[in-house]
């Protein structure tokens, strides 16, 4: 049972070496660039599929989680503290190694927080909030939660768009590289190209082998009961409210985590990542990928970013998205790989036949 | 500060208070029929706004006020009938989905048909200039337009639902589906009946705010997020307690800009939303007896 589990993750860590070699073979290594960023949205995406399919708790908020963890890192890595260097704190940071100096272009001295340290805080801030925000808003049910969840995340919209502090309409830029080893660091740079590519993929390849485990355990069946009934589940024992809570934080930090590497590879972020139509394009590609689907929402999240970064879709970006949500939900709610004219395919049939409810 | 000025907030406040209020009683008349919380609330009220100052380059204001409304019903029979209607069964969480995808696909074809251009009808009497003064005190007369049509709005409706044959049947089916049915009523034409008036009611707002707000294509989505906040607030069903809980929420937003940039005035209303469903999600006139027996 556990080979066949984990048949899927060698078959992606194959496919990701496959897409290389092909794209390198063609002679269009730009596009690695855009399937690393669509790796870092992936994240997101997987983290809400756990939360909306499995879960069964909507978020209309996770762009709000991810551009907390974006700006919170790249706020950190290019607020100047040079000024302040005096202060005991930041002298007690510097002294402790957590800070690094330098020069700007200009040749001005900057002192910032060093970006594994920034990444580190950005992951426990998000974390943190989640966990303030899941806490009382999944007491929450249907459209309270939609709406709650939506409220969440305009909040931060709002607050990224008004703050000069992270750069107002503008957002952050010129966000430096994240150096992770000798050699490896997250950034845009064509040099890095390849090696950041393996490294988001890397990571979403983690992200699934942690949540196919995850699913399959004791804690993916009592999450699987939640959403059945949740009040079966909390009759049976099930302690809903901690595990509902517990993925909400999962994805959270999930979507903070994407959020952090694709500021720095990208080296900006702006207020738009933070936007209700951003949320409503993960809960959209999760809907696609069939809900409690992870391997779905993972194939459906990489292509129709990959799509929509190449500008495949031209102005009518949110357009596609938004018809995509509806089309599912009319005609093929459980997802399009379980639709019913799907499945009447006849060479199709045995392939998802047998996979229906989980 | 001094009186005046105290005053001329509190103008403000109300007037978008009683939008707002607007906005909730067409949330609150789908969500009685049906149990639906209609995400594209928002975008009957840019849809009427839109269609209005499309239709008044050739028709005078009145005309094209009544054709916008026509409009924006045709537009929600439509929604109804072509997205809701032949689900069965649907989930909740299925629904939410449908109206938020339909609430994008209005607003990018709205961008399409129009533009991004902010639009306005002309002011319904007077200009943009001109007020009313009462002492030192200075009213736009389209504030009280505002005023005036909402009021006879909610009076038209409460006159509907406790008097007419028709708006008593949606009030069945609002309380016990099933019954309502035995009884002879259609309860899904009540539904698309349902769709129709709140579509109208949102229409009719957004002609008459718009010389105040102005219109645009994505106008729609904050008004739908300060009116489901009313909603809530006022306790969600409840139209009358709608009224009270949206000249509130209007009167705060407008005194906050006093302690808070006005970059912050929405995050004032969705505070209050997000802190109103964790303490009382029954809202501030709801029955907690009552609230007990439901689900939120």
């Amino acid at each position: 049972m556990a080979r066949r589990r984990n048949l899927p993750i060698v078959v992606l860590a194959l496919a990701v070496i496959a897409v290389h070699l092909l794209a390198a073979a063609a002679g269009k290594p730009q596009y690695l660039t855009q399937l690393t960023m669509a790796g870092y949205y992936s994240l997101v995406i997987v983290g809400l599929t756990l939360l909306m399919g499995y879960t069964g708790q909507i978020s209309l908020g996770h762009a709000g989680f991810f551009a907390i963890g974006g700006y919170t890192s790249g706020l950190l890595c290019t607020y100047n503290l040079h000024a302040s260097s005096g202060r005991a704190l930041v002298s007690l940071l510097h002294a402790a190694g957590l800070l690094v100096a330098g020069q700007d272009l200009y040749g001005a001295e900057i002192l910032v927080v060093r970006p594994w340290v920034a990444c580190v805080v950005a992951l426990l801030v998000t974390i943190a909030i989640a966990y303030l925000v899941g806490k009382p808003v999944l007491k929450l049910r249907g459209h309270y939660l939609a709406m709650a969840t939506l409220g969440f995340g305009t909040i931060v919209y709002k607050v990224v768009l008004g703050s000069s502090l992270v750069g107002a309409a503008d957002g952050i830029s010129d966000i430096p590289a994240f150096p992770l080893f000798a050699g490896l660091a997250v950034t845009g740079k064509s040099a890095l190209r390849t090696q950041n590519y393996y490294l988001a993929w890397g990571l979403v390849l983690g992200a699934m082998a942690l949540l196919t485990n995850l699913i399959h355990s004791r804690v993916g069946r009592a999450l699987r009961a939640i959403h059945g009934a949740e009040d079966a589940a909390d009759a049976m024992g099930v302690d809903t409210a901690r595990y509902k809570l517990s993925m909400f934080v999962l994805s959270a930090g999930l979507a903070a985590l994407g959020g952090v590497f694709l500021t720095h590879y990208n080296g900006g972020i702006g207020p738009s990542e933070a936007s209700i139509m951003k949320s409503v394009r993960y809960v959209a590609i999760v809907a696609v990928g069939g809900m409690a689907n992870l391997w779905g929402a993972l194939i459906m999240g990489v292509l129709l970013n990959f799509l929509s970064l190449r500008g495949s879709f031209g102005s009518f970006d949110d357009a596609v998205f938004g018809l995509i949500l509806l089309a599912i939900m009319l005609f093929a709610p459980d997802g399009l790989l379980r639709a019913e004219f799907v499945r009447r395919l006849p060479g199709l049939r045995r392939v998802f036949g047998q996979k229906a409810e989980p | 500060m001094s009186p005046d000025l105290l005053f001329q907030y509190l103008v403000a406040g109300i007037t978008y208070g009683t939008i707002y209020a607007i906005v909730a009683i067409g949330f609150n008349i789908i969500y009685n029929t049906t149990g639906i919380i209609n995400f594209a609330q928002g975008e009957f009220v840019m849809l009427g706004g839109m269609i209005g100052v499309t239709l008044n380059a050739f028709l005078p204001v009145p005309l094209a006020i009544a054709g916008a409304v026509m409009a924006t019903m045709l537009v929600g029979a439509l929604i109804e009938m072509l997205f809701i209607r032949w689900l069965r069964r649907p989930s909740v969480l299925r629904l939410i989905v449908i109206t938020i995808g339909l609430s994008i696909a209005i607003r990018e074809l709205a961008l399409l048909l129009w533009g991004e251009g902010v639009r306005a009808l002309p002011y319904f009497t007077g200009t943009a200039v001109s007020s009313l003064s009462i002492g030192d005190v200075h009213i736009s007369p389209q504030v009280l337009w505002v005023l005036g049509i909402s009021a006879v709005m909610v009076a038209a409706l409460n006159f509907f639902f406790a008097r007419t044959l028709l708006g008593r049947q949606m009030r069945a089916c609002a309380c016990n589906r099933e019954a309502a049915q035995l009884c002879g009523i259609s309860a899904k034409n009540m539904v698309t009946l349902s769709f129709v008036l709140s579509a109208g009611i949102g229409g009719l707002a957004g002609c008459v705010i718009s010389p105040i707000t102005y219109v645009q294509y994505d106008s729609g989505t904050s008004l739908a997020l300060k009116g489901f906040t009313v909603a809530i607030l006022g306790g969600l069903g409840n139209s009358m307690a709608a009224i009270a809980a949206g000249l509130l929420l209007g009167t705060l937003e407008s005194f906050s800009i006093w302690v808070m940039p006005a970059a912050y005035k929405d995050v004032i209303a969705i505070s209050i939303l997000l802190l109103i469903l964790f303490v009382r999600p029954s809202g501030l006139f709801g029955n907690a007896e009552a609230a007990r027996l439901k689900d939120y």
